[in-house]
């Protein structure tokens, strides 16, 4: 339907990019149960739609801030998936020089600002971030990611009042996969319908289907505009799902198997991949190349990682303070 | 000799919420995922089946909130305890405990108590990186009006609620994750312990090891390894981190004149800090050596496993100052 | 073939009992399969596979329990129905701990010395040294310090109060030397033997050595090293082998002809540096010198001892320290044989023997007791003196040996 109007070479990119997420995760998880990967790995697999749909109708100047589930944000943003991996693997040659691991992939080169782990505790920055853009009378706008759990804590509100008053031009995209960890929407929100939150701090707000590529972008680029030319925040809920565990180790006591069958007949990979095809915007011959370009850059990034480095551990406590203390 | 049975910290853990909930119809667990989910860590799992939503409250990602009406349930007559998922969401409540838990007590001239009980998982470890690997005990520890226990071993594990319950002030407890599958001994009848004082894990007569929390396993180890070398070493859980038990380790450094205090967290105003300097002060003339410390590097946790095994005391690097301090 | 292995879903997660098996062998199988289920502590997980392949084998029966990283189940992959495929290794990382061996071993920690405000003025004493020393009337600016940077600590003052009063008491005796591991053995074992067996043909060809052996009882020697070591601390504790050294030297004031050497005629020596025979754990022995031995206390022996042994063990002795030697005492410890006649090294004329302290049924005053006894023996190189001589000075020694508190 939207797809119209982008080019073949577009709607191909996008599908090349929702299936790296794809690979990618699937990849990290085998990888982590071989232990080559540790600490927590949050995957992002079923709600890749959501980044991919939102970061592109961003430019490469405005700032990202995104979750401790941020691979696929990361990815979209166009790091090297290599440098990612390598990170996971905390190895020097990673995105954050593997001091950091899944949880917080930074690139500063290209305005990412993380993989935060402390729920919610983001949401505040975006605001700084976007004032001094406007106080720098600078054009870019910041994009703040957070699940519907986060919208429980007290930063939520604050941080949404805050960029309300202050008109400040953040995109506050909350990724409701409906659960905070293990406990659904129902026990944590007496009112559900997200989108409405905003109107109470006067935000400008709509709700999407966030398994539906084409529907994230169109939104997330009417979102975007309105931003950009009235300076204000906008709030826009994407209603997801994770396919998987909140981490991998998770038994998923709290939700039925019925339900995550159901969610994934909505998976927005193969959905995206057949309107392209509905819309002759694609070949199955070109699909299958995709794939196959996907599953070689894969293997490339895990080749990375594995042949890079640790750091020595005489450099422990480098990066606690700036090296140029008067600059 | 009386009969031991095989336990895990978790299992220790779970027996004592248990145990709560069945006495005191008063006491209810409130926290994170503590219900359906089965607990974050796996402590609380079954609990929600065997008592009911009313007594096992699952909680919003809501940490102020939650704390906060933690602490008003307890001010109004119930006896909750309240989970923290981690020590690091514990900050964003941390208002709650130092400004209200703390303070009521005081500032309403002695009339209303908060027996408010605190459960936060702990510990440095786990590749978990800078976020989410902490020891934040000191942060509480400095903070008069709270009672603050670290718990080390499995006796604690499985003693400490129920004391923690009787008290008429907010206590805070550390729980450990880097422990909860470890598999300690327990004697079969109820265990009874204090939330007072500390307590000698190890008696010895060359040096005091004054330690808490997940280090003490790390003390014990390395006191077995100093004893090959012909050095006894006394190992002192402090256990209670607020207030001080300091007249337990005071009386240990008289006995052995050489103090080495090892702690996880950073060593900067730490409760090493505290320890150290109260020896100085009131055991002075019983030191036969400086005082030493093995603390955490002072450094946000990195991600990567042997960045991190630097950043936090390991049994040789206590092996190693002990070594030192008796034979220069 | 690939292996299928317990997945580590998280660090916390040590091993996982198998519940059911959700493919039988021979059953295909695809990436992201669900293959088994499987339970934790956080309850049922399911497990997935990632590899393309059929079920070959099953390792595994359900309700058992086993670690992270235990091989499950065989797939066979791809182009392994030919069979042509190598085996592949265990690529599961145990522990990446066993990888990088990266540990620091001193504390992160800045400890730089503080800058002397007044140097050479304040002496350098733990807080303990100064109250002891306070209340004995000890002056701290006599005594050399041997704690760290030379401070003075606890031991050195009671190594001062010890020397003008016996302190009472009583604490166990540690048999044992505090023994270093070597820290390098150098590839000299041979030649150590070598040089051992040369000078032990000469004495035994050169010689004439006569021998004599005297009983003495330990009791009291024994019980004054037990009320010593009251004050000390384990690293300072003495050994009976600190005393016999200090007995014999003072003996030999008293018998000087034994504390000699034999080249072409009797030279009697001034000093008497008392070597101590250390055997090796790689076979030969090293004979350190405790230097004026007769003026030193015992707990001067036992610090050389102390540092004396671990370094002759890791052949790390400075030559002077093995040549000065004037008179030789071997000693076999405990729980070998009763008596021990050694060889003299030449050109020194006598060397004495210490068995094992054994007790025995004692008869003194017409009593019968049991007693710790010790068998001292003298070997004397007869050109140079006679049994009388070695007589007199076992009988001395035996002397010494009742009155410890004099030593």
């Amino acid at each position: 339907m939207k797809m119209q109007s982008k080019n073949t070479e577009r709607g191909q990119q996008l599908l090349y990019q929702i299936l790296l997420i794809r690979r990618f995760e699937e990849k990290a998880a085998e990888e982590y149960t071989k232990t080559k990967i540790r600490g927590f790995l949050h995957l992002y697999i079923g709600e890749e739609a959501v980044a991919t749909g939102v970061i592109q109708a961003l430019k490469d100047e405005d700032n990202i801030l995104a979750t401790y589930r941020e691979h696929g944000h990361a990815l979209v943003r166009g790091m090297d998936p290599g440098v990612i991996m390598a990170e996971m693997y905390g190895k020097q040659e990673g995105c954050s020089k593997g001091r950091g691991g899944s949880m917080h992939l930074f690139d500063k080169s290209k305005n990412f600002f993380g993989g935060n782990a402390i729920v919610g505790a983001h949401l505040p920055m975006a605001v700084g971030m976007a004032l001094a853009a406007k106080k720098l009378k600078q054009k870019k706008i910041t994009c703040c990611f957070f699940g519907e759990g986060a919208a429980a804590e007290g930063e939520f509100h604050e941080a949404m009042n805050l960029a309300s008053l202050w008109q400040v031009p953040v995109l506050f995209v909350c990724e409701n996969n409906l659960y905070a960890m293990g406990t659904a929407l129902r026990y944590t929100h007496a009112m559900q319908e997200l989108a409405k939150k905003g109107p109470s701090y006067k935000m400008a707000s709509s709700t999407v289907d966030g398994m539906d590529l084409e529907a994230v972008m169109e939104a997330s680029e009417k979102a975007v505009k309105k931003i950009r030319t009235t300076g204000k925040p906008y709030l826009l809920v994407c209603n997801t799902y994770r396919f998987r565990a909140h981490s991998m180790f998770d038994a998923e006591l709290y939700r039925d198997k019925k339900e995550v069958d159901e969610w994934k007949k909505k998976d927005p990979i193969p959905r995206f991949r057949d309107s392209l095809l509905k819309q002759k915007l694609i070949t199955q011959k070109k699909v299958d190349a995709l794939e196959e370009r996907v599953e070689e850059d894969v293997k490339k990034a895990i080749e990375f990682a594995e042949t890079g480095t640790f750091e020595p551990v005489e450099n422990l406590t480098k990066y606690v303070y700036s090296e140029n203390q008067y600059q | 000799m009386s009969q031991t049975r095989k336990i895990t910290y978790r299992e220790a853990l779970k027996e004592a919420i248990r145990e709560a909930l069945t006495e005191n119809d008063k006491v209810f667990l409130m926290g994170e995922d503590v219900g359906r989910y089965g607990g974050a860590f796996a402590v609380s799992k079954g609990l929600l089946e065997e008592f009911s939503e009313e007594r096992i409250m699952d909680v919003p990602l809501s940490e102020s909130g939650f704390v906060g009406a933690g602490i008003g349930a307890a001010m109004a007559g119930l006896k909750p305890i309240v989970e923290v998922m981690t020590v690091n969401f514990g900050l964003l409540a941390m208002d709650q405990v130092v400004n209200n838990a703390a303070t009521m007590l005081h500032m309403s001239g002695g009339q209303i108590n908060v027996p408010v009980v605190i459960r936060m998982s702990c510990g440095i470890g786990k590749q978990l990186a800078a976020q989410h690997s902490h020891s934040w005990e000191p942060y509480y520890a400095h903070v008069p009006g709270l009672r603050v226990i670290s718990i080390g071993t499995h006796e604690d594990a499985r003693g400490v609620l129920q004391a923690a319950l009787q008290s008429p002030d907010p206590v805070v407890i550390f729980e450990y994750t880097s422990m909860l599958n470890m598999e300690g001994e327990l004697p079969e009848e109820t265990i009874k312990v204090d939330i007072e004082s500390a307590k000698i894990r190890r008696e010895g007569t060359d040096i005091s090891i004054i330690t808490y929390g997940a280090a003490v396993n790390k003390c014990m180890e390395a006191a077995e390894e100093l004893k090959v070398e012909g050095i006894e070493a006394e190992v002192l859980d402090l256990r209670v981190l607020r207030p001080l038990d300091e007249a337990a380790f005071l009386a240990s450094v008289s006995r052995t004149h050489r103090a080495l205090i090892v702690e996880d967290a950073w060593r900067s105003v730490s409760v090493s800090s505290e320890v150290s300097a109260r020896i100085t002060e009131k055991a002075f003339y019983e030191l036969d050596v400086p005082v030493k410390r093995v603390c955490g590097a002072e450094v946000p946790i990195p991600y990567p496993l042997h960045l991190e095994d630097a950043s936090v005391p390991q049994k040789k690097d206590i092996v190693e100052v002990v070594k030192k301090m008796i034979r220069p | 073939m690939k292996e299928f292995l317990m997945p580590s879903l998280g660090a916390d997660m040590e091993d996982g009992t198998l519940v059911e098996w959700r493919k039988k062998p021979g059953d295909p199988v695809t990436r992201g399969d669900i293959i088994a289920e499987v339970d934790t502590q956080k309850g049922l997980i399911e497990i997935e596979v990632f590899e393309d392949g059929y079920v070959d084998k099953l390792l595994v029966d359900p309700g058992e329990k086993v670690p992270v990283g235990t091989a499950m189940a065989l797939i066979r992959t791809g182009d392994s129905e030919t069979g042509q495929e190598k085996e592949q290794g265990l690529e599961f990382p145990v522990s990446e701990k066993e990888k990088v061996v990266l540990q620091p071993t001193e504390e992160h920690f800045d400890e730089k010395p503080l800058p002397q405000k007044f140097p050479g003025k304040r002496i350098k004493a733990s807080p303990l040294a100064r109250r002891i020393a306070e209340e004995n009337k000890i002056d701290l600016s006599k005594i050399t310090g041997t704690g760290e940077n030379g401070a003075i600590i606890k031991d050195d003052v009671n190594k001062a109060i010890e020397q003008r009063t016996a302190p009472e008491t009583e604490e166990k005796i540690s048999e044992t030397l505090p023994e270093k591991e070597p820290e390098k053995i150098a590839d000299s074992g041979k030649s150590i033997r070598m040089a051992v067996a040369a000078a032990m043909s000469k004495s035994n060809r050169e010689i004439p050595h006569y021998y004599l052996s005297k009983k003495i009882d330990m009791s009291k020697s024994l019980y004054w090293i037990k009320e010593s070591n009251k004050e000390r601390s384990v690293q300072e504790r003495l050994l009976p082998a600190a005393l016999l050294i200090k007995a014999v030297a003072k003996s030999l004031d008293e018998v000087p002809q034994l504390n000699a050497v034999w080249e072409n005629a009797l030279q009697i020596k001034n000093e008497i540096n008392v070597g101590f025979v250390v055997s090796l754990r790689s076979g030969g022995i090293m004979v350190p010198s405790i230097n004026n031995a007769d003026l030193k206390s015992v707990s001067q022996i036992m610090d050389s001892l102390n540092d004396l042994i671990p370094r002759a063990r890791a052949m790390k002795l400075r030559s002077s320290e093995l040549n000065s030697s004037t008179i030789t005492l071997t000693s076999l410890g405990e729980g070998g044989a009763d008596t021990l006649l050694g060889v003299i090294y030449p050109p020194q004329v006598a060397v004495i023997g210490f068995g094992g302290i054994i007790e025995e049924a004692w008869a003194e005053n017409g009593m019968l007791g049991i007693r710790p006894v010790i068998n001292a023996s003298l070997s004397g190189d007869h050109r140079a003196t006679d049994g009388l001589t070695g007589n007199r000075f076992l009988t001395i020694l035996n002397k010494n040996l009742q009155n410890p508190e004099d030593l």
